[in-house]
């Protein structure tokens, strides 16, 4: 019996690998992911203009705009002239926000009034107008230190430290992730396009009156996926630490032990997938259909906990939740093995449940 | 002058810079009011000439005229006067057959009054009235062939282009669509008709016979023929074996090329050889040598230079089959219902050890589901069906160890080299170390596999694919040998190795199941059954299939006219009895 697995695990590595379109998929993928994630999927503001509509000609509307001109955010300052300028601006997309200080700013600051300035955002652009809100209520916060630190000299004042990621590198946040999703879409892909192409090829058959025990073929099937799979995320684990600089702060034996668990839950969806698809194309759709929702609930792009109560219930079943937050944990903060477990038990319970789902399904569709 | 419908001038073709020509140096004229039939095993440039033909194919050098529209320069004219039918039609398969008519209509611009009466012709030609609001998808094969032509001719073109139209249709459409389309030709249509099936070729006008590529003959058929008249015979009233006649027979200087046709053995003998004596082939004192009429088969092996040989290195080199009872393969009842339709009904049929059992049918008659049930590819809802004793069911990782399968189109894994896959079939049928190793190498040595083992399997050329499926079936040494179309669309020589190989193998005590489509290749059964919406109608020899259908009209039917006559009784009986 581990001879006939052996013969079938071979076959579907050297299958995969003598294959070009397969190369393929196991390459080019990983490195696009990893550039369009690493640098063009930002989560920064950066390079954004700002626009200043400054009525006022005194001293503290000047400096305001000028720390405004100074933060790293606008590359670019817009100088406008008259109130009528400030649609177009906005419309036309030239600046994502106008500073709009009016003439009596200044005054009513030098007399100890309230005094009023209006940033108006483009809220087409929701995420990078929040982002530019953020940094404009910082500017401000300092601008207002610096009028109180003239007048008086002490005060409380918030000092905020990100930890696990204190520059709040974004690419700290996504390349971790990276490790769970590419893993996901190589097992997906793996798993489901080879019973498929089998099929197409006629080879399937073959496979199916030979002595083998659907079980083995199963297996035969699972163990490839789980050795490409993992080969992949060590890729992804080298490459955040060489090449994107990400700390690695806890320990790589819990991570790959949890990888292997969370692999095979993947794998069984990847099965499942294969036995109800006839065609490549379709075993592709099935692979997507999975992928995307499961990425959207694993709390990568929005965080699980403001998302509704019912949804929250959803993600429990949803191995990709457990395995980002272990990855993150052991990548940014060296979370301990309790926690691992924790997390990693779940996700075995979820393996069970979709790798007998798949053997089932596999059996009952042979008749 | 009127034009030729197709005048092809010195055209070759390849598909790319270091690929070997698809089309070499071919010359030919298409003549209206006839069908030519272009004839050549896969892969000798068939679909790659029809598509030329076209217009979808440019030359690579020489040119090609439609009614003296060059195909590279006149295109949007071309395509008004030609039909074109290829090897899948595109019908949509959930569209019924008039909503596919109409859309047709619509993309060749055929709009108005015009519409009506083209649809009426067409339905009426092609039988189809009665099914214009059934989907594409739930017509049988033949139906499909006959909706695609009907949407291939709503422009009436002069020229029609017919890429294998009679591949997965079974005798009884096929010999309709043959009939419409000579109607089309007393027309004046020019009609071209490719196919692999070489006793089509006879029926042809004209033939173009190609081979790897090169035009090998042109002209009509009978002059092809010709070229053999006088060196065909049968060897009628065998008494010994009638495989072995046949192996004695082709190992004979003076013989060319042998089959088995039923009970008897067909040889054709080299040119200017005398004839053999019987003596020497263990024929029996009764045995007679009976001129016959030469075929077109017969001619195109004498173009190729002869059959292969008679003795198959693969058999001698495995053991007897010792260890099964006198039945090796039975059925008993099998059933198969999908939902609410039964395909297979109450099937039974018991094989004995060393016999060649051939499961023939129409399309969709049930003869790939009984099949699939016998190798255990699908679960019977009712009834079992044992290899060498074993249920399927009950044992089926020991039945399945016990048998060998080789599917239509070699299922290989043309990624894996030639060893690779010797290797993994070795090793998944439970052969590993020392004996792997010398089962691999022995299998390399019998069929010559040394100078291609780092090859890709699918980059093999055709012989050796099939040699290499072969030796990946037989491996194991199974008992029973189940065979699914093994040589449809193949060379007549690649097949008659395949059979040598089936044929030594049978002698070793080796069971087969066969499918086919091949008349050809059916005849090499011993027994036939005949399988008919989801029954099992007739079993018996090929002979004796024959012989109950013979009348005085067809005193001497062939295994094609027994076979639908067959059906159509069976049509016949089950309308009275439900009358």
């Amino acid at each position: 019996m581990l001879s006939r697995i052996r013969a079938l695990i071979i076959k579907e590595l050297l299958a995969m690998l003598r294959d070009k379109k397969s190369r393929f998929v196991l390459i080019v993928p990983p490195l696009v992911q990893l550039f369009v994630f690493s640098f063009a999927a930002t989560q920064e503001a950066k390079n954004q203009t700002l626009a200043v509509l400054n009525l006022d000609q005194g001293r503290p509307a000047l400096s305001l705009v000028q720390q405004f001109a100074a933060a790293a955010t606008f590359s670019r300052v817009l100088h406008l002239n008259s109130a009528a300028e400030v649609p177009p601006v906005i419309e036309e997309q030239k600046a994502i926000a106008v500073l709009w200080i009016p003439a009596n700013f200044s005054r009513n600051i030098e007399s100890g009034q309230p005094a009023q300035a209006s940033l108006l955002l483009d809220g087409r652009k929701t995420n990078t107008a929040g982002i530019v809100q953020g940094y404009a209520q910082r500017i401000m916060d300092d601008f207002q230190a610096g009028l109180a630190g003239g007048m008086r000299a002490e005060g409380a004042r918030l000092v905020v430290r990100n930890w696990f990621n204190p520059n709040l590198d974004f690419r700290w946040y996504t390349v971790p992730s990276l490790v769970c999703i590419l893993t996901t879409l190589i097992s997906l892909l793996v798993t489901g396009l080879s019973v498929a192409r089998e099929r197409e090829m006629g080879t399937f058959d073959q496979l199916l009156v030979s002595p083998l025990h659907p079980l083995e073929i199963l297996v035969g099937k699972a163990v490839p996926a789980l050795i490409i799979a993992m080969a992949e995320g060590t890729f992804m684990v080298l490459a955040a630490v060489l090449l994107m600089r990400v700390p690695l702060n806890g320990s790589l034996p819990l991570l790959y032990a949890s990888m292997a668990v969370f692999l095979l839950a993947i794998i069984g969806v990847g099965l499942f997938i294969s036995s109800l698809s006839m065609t490549q194309q379709q075993a592709i759709l099935g692979a997507f259909v999975f992928l995307v929702p499961a990425v959207i609930l694993s709390g990568f792009s929005s965080p699980i906990e403001n998302m509704p109560p019912w949804l929250q219930t959803i993600t429990l079943g949803n191995p990709l939740r457990y395995f980002m937050t272990i990855v993150r944990g052991i990548f940014l903060k060296d979370i301990t093995a309790a926690l691992v477990w924790q997390l990693t038990w779940p996700m075995a319970v979820i393996a069970a449940v979709t790798l007998s789902t798949a053997t089932w399904l596999f059996k009952k569709r042979m008749e | 002058m009127e034009q030729a419908p197709a005048t092809i001038q010195g055209l070759s073709y390849r598909f790319g810079p270091n690929q070997p020509p698809a089309l070499a140096e071919l010359t030919a004229v298409i003549r209206a009011g006839a069908v030519t039939g272009l004839v050549g095993p896969d892969g000798a440039g068939k679909t790659t000439l029809i598509r030329l033909l076209a217009g979808l194919l440019l030359p690579g050098s020489g040119a090609i005229s439609i009614f003296g529209l060059d195909t590279r320069s006149e295109t949007t004219r071309l395509h008004r006067i030609i039909g074109y039918m290829p090897q899948k039609f595109g019908l949509y398969e959930d569209l019924s057959v008039m909503q596919n008519l109409r859309l047709y209509a619509d993309l060749q611009g055929v709009t108005g009054s015009v519409r009506q009466q083209v649809f009426a012709r067409l339905l009426a030609f092609t039988g189809l009235e009665p099914f214009q609001s059934r989907l594409a998808g739930r017509l049988s094969g033949g139906m499909k062939q006959k909706l695609g032509l009907a949407c291939a001719l709503i422009r009436k073109p002069r020229l029609l282009l017919l890429d294998e139209p009679s591949v997965g249709v079974d005798p009884v459409s096929r010999r309709e669509l043959w009939r419409m389309v000579q109607e089309l030709v007393n027309g004046e249509m020019a009609v071209i008709w490719s196919t692999a099936y070489l006793d089509e070729a006879e029926q042809c006008d004209e033939v173009l016979l190609l081979s790897e590529g090169r035009l090998i003959f042109a002209g009509p058929p009978r002059e092809l023929t010709k070229r053999v008249s006088g060196r065909c015979f049968q060897i009628r009233n065998i008494a010994g074996n009638r495989r072995r006649v046949l192996a004695n027979a082709v190992q004979r200087p003076e013989v060319q090329d042998g089959i088995v046709q039923g009970e008897n053995v067909r040889i054709v003998l080299r040119a200017g050889a005398g004839r053999p004596e019987l003596a020497t082939l263990a024929a029996g004192a009764e045995a007679r040598l009976v001129p016959v009429a030469p075929r077109f088969e017969d001619a195109f092996v004498d173009i190729l230079g002869g059959g292969p040989g008679g003795t198959s290195v693969l058999a001698a080199a495995m053991t007897q089959v010792a260890d099964a009872g006198p039945i090796t393969v039975e059925a008993q009842g099998l059933t198969k219902r999908f939902g609410d339709f039964t395909a297979a009904r109450d099937i039974s049929f018991a094989i004995r050890r060393g016999e060649i059992f051939g499961l023939l049918g129409p399309n969709g008659a049930g003869k790939s589901t009984t099949f699939k049930m016998m190798c255990g590819l699908l679960r019977p809802t009712a009834g079992t069906g044992r290899v060498v004793g074993l249920d399927l069911q009950k044992a089926p990782g020991q039945a399945r160890s016990r048998l060998g399968y080789m599917a239509q189109k070699f299922s290989l894994y043309g990624d894996l080299s030639a060893r690779q896959n010797l290797e993994f079939f070795s090793g998944v049928y439970g052969l590993s170390g020392a004996r792997q190793k010398e089962t691999v190498t022995r299998m390399i040595d019998i069929f010559n596999l040394g100078p291609h083992l780092q090859v890709a399997a699918r980059e093999l050329p055709l012989g050796f694919k099939q040699r290499l499926a072969l030796s990946c079936a037989v491996m194991h040494e199974p008992a029973v040998l189940f065979l699914d179309e093994p040589t449809s669309g193949v060379d007549p020589l690649t097949r008659r190795e395949f059979w040598t190989h089936i044929n030594g193998l049978v002698e070793r005590g080796v069971t087969v199941l066969v499918t086919t489509h091949f008349m050809d290749e059916a005849e090499y059964c011993d027994r036939i059954a005949l399988i008919y919406r989801g029954r099992l109608i007739a079993t018996g020899s090929p002979d004796e299939l024959k012989g109950s259908t013979a009348n005085a009209q067809l005193p001497d039917p062939t295994l094609e006219d027994a076979f639908i006559e067959l059906l159509r009784q069976w049509d016949n009986r089950n309308r009275e009895e439900a009358a």
